[in-house]
């Protein structure tokens, strides 16, 4: 149960979200037409006589497209309608070529499923919370229009025309801005691990149509504002931020809120009217008679959910059920498809470096991706993509480590000494000469030194005050340049002050 | 030396592969007849002689070289200007297409050409298929051929493919492609004594054919003969991916099995199809038809479509509701009429250039389209239509359990003159009332010529078949056209 609550002159009001997301399939060609999907290309140049919709020309479906939204249907573990079918929505605008989107109104393709967001006190997010997704249908992407070309014309580029979107319909699950956002991210996250979507909210490859109402505490649901194509997680947000406290006003003020479309503006974090309901299109949906039912067999929807990567939420409990690692690391490396992959790739390379089982070297491997080597990278500039450090190269380090030829602090400087030339980890011990000194002799004869220039110290020791113990270890390995075994400077230190 | 003109497709064809005349002079004699005839008829929206003769000296250089010929090699044809033939105008009789040249050659044209056929020009034809009289064109109506004894009065070719009737029964060309979406081939080539086959919905690629109403619209051969429209359509037919809704099944050698024996045939007759007022010709005529296949063979029964009163009210729902989106497109953004006013903006440009670009039959459909798929009519209108719909095809399957091949008149009555009926849509709507249902159902529908009336005007009797059952249609057809011998032929006035 979401606490949050907007406080009101006339006290409190809770905010009921519901979001469609808009996810661009990956696929290499559009849903009808043959024609590429590349980002970024020279306006016009990806369009095929169907995409501009020249007289006679007929779409036929790119059954790629329709995996890639069966895939992602199974991920949520949605029902997947074996039969569905294409409807037509009509309206006019410049960069609609048909004066109709295909779409899938009466019969999408993919049924009821949901997806879990984690807790997350500090969101205000106290329980794992399930949020229902209604459906998700196949439909075209327009094309769009350039008002920056001309001084009187806009100019239409139709290279996004007739590229296959994904709509995501969630319930009206959402209690908070702050569980909207862990909606959205967590679908990216299943999108971005199933492949069939990038998820880039930046190229516009997902966006989101946020309907927000607000209501007391118990009562009915209110009437609901739709800002549309936000793009980003935080714009969400704050959208629902603005959107909730606007209505709010609204109601308190002895107003009604009006059914309508509204746009999100980033420069201001707030929202405005684009169109009444009374404004609204008449559709005119009806079924694509260019177009058959789509039929699905069993073995298709098979291949599709045999297809299937293992998801997030199965990877992370793996990661803690089978590899040991604590809840907060498991969730940092299974947030990201890429992370898991290289953290994998890492496990894998670790455990054959130190010739021993994944599940021994997990925590090691977690702990210095999650707090060394993200910082390291951090610091540099970079991240796991144009890492100049590769998983096998991080296990050669992990190694040096695991078999004290250096020890953890000696670890930190090779790592920067790698991001900066791209040398292994040995050849830099080596020529560097780091290797951990484990000699017990050379040790114990440093340990007589620094017990004797400090006998004040040890009497101290001895007298009770065994917080010192850390003095005795950090002049020792000072005066060893951190190069002694910390294992063997702490077992003979012990000795030596018995 | 023969007069080529009058002859056949398979004739023209023959004599061709014979080396009895060659292909080019076969494309002079029908040029030279397109040209001769074009300001009376206006039966062609463009001609393109050079094309009939491009074609047709391939041919000649091809069978010279001893290469095999095509189906249709050395046969030039019209084609009905709802076709898009790469860098010819494309306009569907329309003003909002004026100008308007293909980068793009439609499958089915493209098929003709590859089979041999050359083409003579692009056949005038109601406004994107909606009429039936050819007086929705925007390019001038077609005139019939054929006149009533004494009489000037120009008659209607029939529609949609009145192009293509008018040009056929004159001799402009031996065959032309026509398009069917209500009835558009059957009723044109009734009116002008003429044979024309609309196949299963699915037969024939729709790829390039300018949309009317998807769910209904089948292109088909129209020719002089029933043995020219199955070698026509074997060249027209055949699958193609880019649609969708086409039959991935292969075509049948249809010319190669045509049989005119009937024996252990059923042929079924539709008693609703009896309507009241049906004038005593056509009754005639019908009577005529069941004698001739009884004749050769068939057994005739008495079959019921019960729900066929409501095909006529069922098409003009949902044809226009498919037309008023598939011509959403004719906006003035990417190609055809742009009518931009001044100080206009997107809406006004819109308007400005529909209003000015579609007659007054396609608004009207529009507008009826438009009206039967809004909120609040949706379901009352066309969720309605959709189920009659399938209770028509259901009375069908019904039907042909009991008969083979089901018989009936093409159309209520002969060809009309020109004016008669544009004044009132519905009386002419009416004229669809015998060629929807088959249209509605997907069903194989042709029209035979079957004789005259008291006023020596061409009637026509419908063949209706299973779905994929062209053979059993052009069976019956040729059965009734050895039996019925129709000789009767314009005479040349123009």
């Amino acid at each position: 149960m979401s606490n949050y609550r907007i406080q009101g002159a006339t006290g409190e009001w809770e905010v009921v979200i519901g979001l469609e997301v808009h996810a661009q399939v990956t696929s290499n060609a559009k849903l009808f037409s043959g024609s590429a999907t590349a980002f970024g290309a020279e306006p016009n140049s990806q369009v095929s006589l169907v995409d501009a919709a020249m007289p006679g020309m007929l779409p036929v479906p790119n059954m790629e497209c329709i995996r890639q939204a069966v895939r992602t249907g199974i991920a949520i573990n949605a029902q997947i309608n074996k039969w569905s079918r294409f409807d037509r929505k009509n309206y006019f605008y410049a960069d609609l070529p048909q004066g109709y989107q295909i779409s899938q109104l009466y019969h999408p393709l993919v049924g009821e499923g949901s997806l879990t967001i984690e807790a997350d006190e500090k969101a205000g997010i106290p329980e794992p919370k399930t949020i229902g997704i209604e459906r998700i249908h196949v439909e075209q992407d327009a094309g769009k229009l350039m008002h920056d070309q001309h001084p009187t014309m806009s100019y239409v580029d139709l290279n996004r025309s007739g590229v296959a979107l994904m709509e995501i319909v969630s319930r009206p699950d959402m209690a908070s801005p702050a569980e909207a956002g862990a909606y959205l991210s967590k679908l990216r996250t299943i999108l971005r691990y199933v492949g069939s979507c990038d998820g880039n909210m930046d190229q516009g490859s997902m966006r989101a149509d946020v309907n927000v109402s607000v209501r007391r505490a118990g009562e009915a649901l209110g009437t609901r504002t739709e800002t549309k194509n936000v793009n980003s997680v935080r714009f969400v947000m704050a959208a629902i931020e603005h959107e909730a406290n606007r209505q709010v006003d609204v109601l308190e003020a002895g107003g009604t809120i009006v059914q309508e479309t509204r746009l999100f503006d980033p420069d201001t974090g707030s929202t405005r009217s684009m169109r009444s309901k009374e404004d609204a299109h008449d559709y005119r949906y009806f079924p694509d008679p260019d177009l058959l039912p789509l039929e699905l067999t069993d073995a298709f929807v098979e291949e599709c959910r045999a297809s299937l990567p293992e998801l997030p939420d199965a990877k992370r409990a793996r990661y803690v059920d089978g590899l040991g690692l604590s809840a907060y690391n498991a969730a940092v490396l299974t947030a990201e498809v890429e992370t898991a992959r290289w953290f994998e790739a890492l496990l894998s390379a670790t455990a054959a470096a130190q010739s021993k089982g994944e599940a021994d070297v997990a925590k090691q491997a977690s702990n210095w991706l999650t707090s060394e080597f993200f910082g390291a990278l951090n610091k540099a500039g970079k991240d796991l993509a144009s890492s100049p450090i590769s998983p096998e190269g991080a296990a050669e380090l992990l190694a040096l480590v695991g078999n004290g030829t250096i020890s953890g602090s000696i670890a930190k400087a090779v790592l920067e000494k790698m991001l900066e030339t791209g040398e292994g980890a040995n050849a830099i011990v080596e020529r560097e000469g780091l290797k951990q000194n484990s000699d017990t002799g050379a040790i114990e004869a440093v340990i007589a030194d620094v017990l004797a220039k400090n006998t004040d110290k040890v009497e101290q020791y001895k007298g009770g005050k065994e917080a010192l113990f850390g003095f005795f270890v950090g002049q020792t390995m000072k005066a060893m340049q951190g190069k002694a075994n910390p294992g063997i400077v702490n077992e003979l230190l012990k000795k030596a002050l018995a | 030396m023969t007069n080529l003109t009058e002859l056949t497709l398979a004739e023209i064809r023959g004599g061709v592969a014979a080396g009895t005349f060659k292909a080019v002079e076969v494309a002079e004699s029908f040029n030279a007849a397109v040209a001769d005839a074009q300001a009376a008829l206006n039966a062609f929206i463009v001609t393109t002689p050079e094309a009939a003769l491009a074609a047709a000296a391939k041919v000649d250089a091809d069978r010279a070289a001893g290469k095999p010929l095509g189906k249709m090699a050395g046969v030039p044809i019209g084609m009905k200007d709802l076709f898009a033939t790469k860098g010819v105008q494309t306009t569907a009789a329309s003003k909002i297409l004026a100008g308007f040249k293909p980068e793009y050659e439609s499958t089915v044209s493209q098929k003709l050409w590859d089979a041999g056929a050359g083409m003579l020009g692009k056949l005038n034809l109601d406004q994107f298929a909606m009429g039936s009289s050819n007086e929705t064109s925007a390019f001038g109506n077609v005139i019939s051929p054929w006149r009533r004894p004494g009489d000037t009065a120009p008659l209607a070719p029939g529609g949609s493919s009145g192009g293509s009737s008018a040009a056929i029964a004159a001799r402009l060309c031996p065959a032309a492609t026509g398009t069917d979406t209500g009835g558009s081939i059957r009723q044109p080539a009734a009116f002008t004594g003429i044979s024309g086959i609309k196949p299963t919905y699915g037969r024939c690629s729709r790829w390039g054919v300018v949309a009317f109403a998807s769910s209904l619209d089948q292109a088909g051969p129209m020719a002089r003969t029933v043995t020219d429209c199955a070698i026509m359509l074997e060249a027209m037919a055949g699958f193609d991916p880019k649609d969708a809704t086409s039959l991935d099944m292969p075509v049948p050698d249809w010319s190669a099995a045509l049989s005119a024996d009937l024996r252990g045939k059923k042929v079924g007759i539709p008693r609703e199809y009896r309507l009241d007022g049906l004038s005593a010709d056509v009754a005639k005529s019908w009577d005529d038809g069941i004698a001739w296949l009884k004749d050769a063979g068939a057994e005739v029964v008495d079959v019921s479509l019960p729900h066929s009163k409501y095909a006529l009210p069922t098409y003009y729902i949902i044809a226009p509701a498919e037309a008023s989106s598939n011509l959403a497109r004719y906006d003035g953004v990417r190609y055809g009429l742009r009518d931009l006013p001044d100080g206009a903006n997107l809406q006004d440009m819109y308007a400005a250039t529909r209003a000015a670009g579609f007659g007054p039959e396609v608004k009207r459909r529009i507008l009826i389209g438009t009206y039967v798929l809004s909120a609040g009519f949706y379901d009352a209108y066309y969720t309605q239509a959709q189920k009659v719909r399938t209770l028509i095809a259901r009375d069908f399957e019904e039907a042909f359990k009991q008969c083979d091949v089901i018989l009936a008149p093409t159309a209520p009555s002969a060809a009309f003159a020109l004016g008669e009926k544009s004044a009132d849509p519905l009386e002419m709507y009416l004229n669809d009332v015998f060629s929807v249902p088959a249209s509605l159902a997907g069903l194989p529908a042709m029209s035979v010529p079957a004789g005259v009336d008291a006023q020596g005007l061409p009637l026509g009797l419908q063949i209706i078949g299973r779905p994929f059952d062209e053979q059993g249609v052009l069976n019956a057809g040729l059965a009734i056209e050895q039996r019925a011998a129709f000789s009767a032929k314009p005479e040349k006035w123009w």
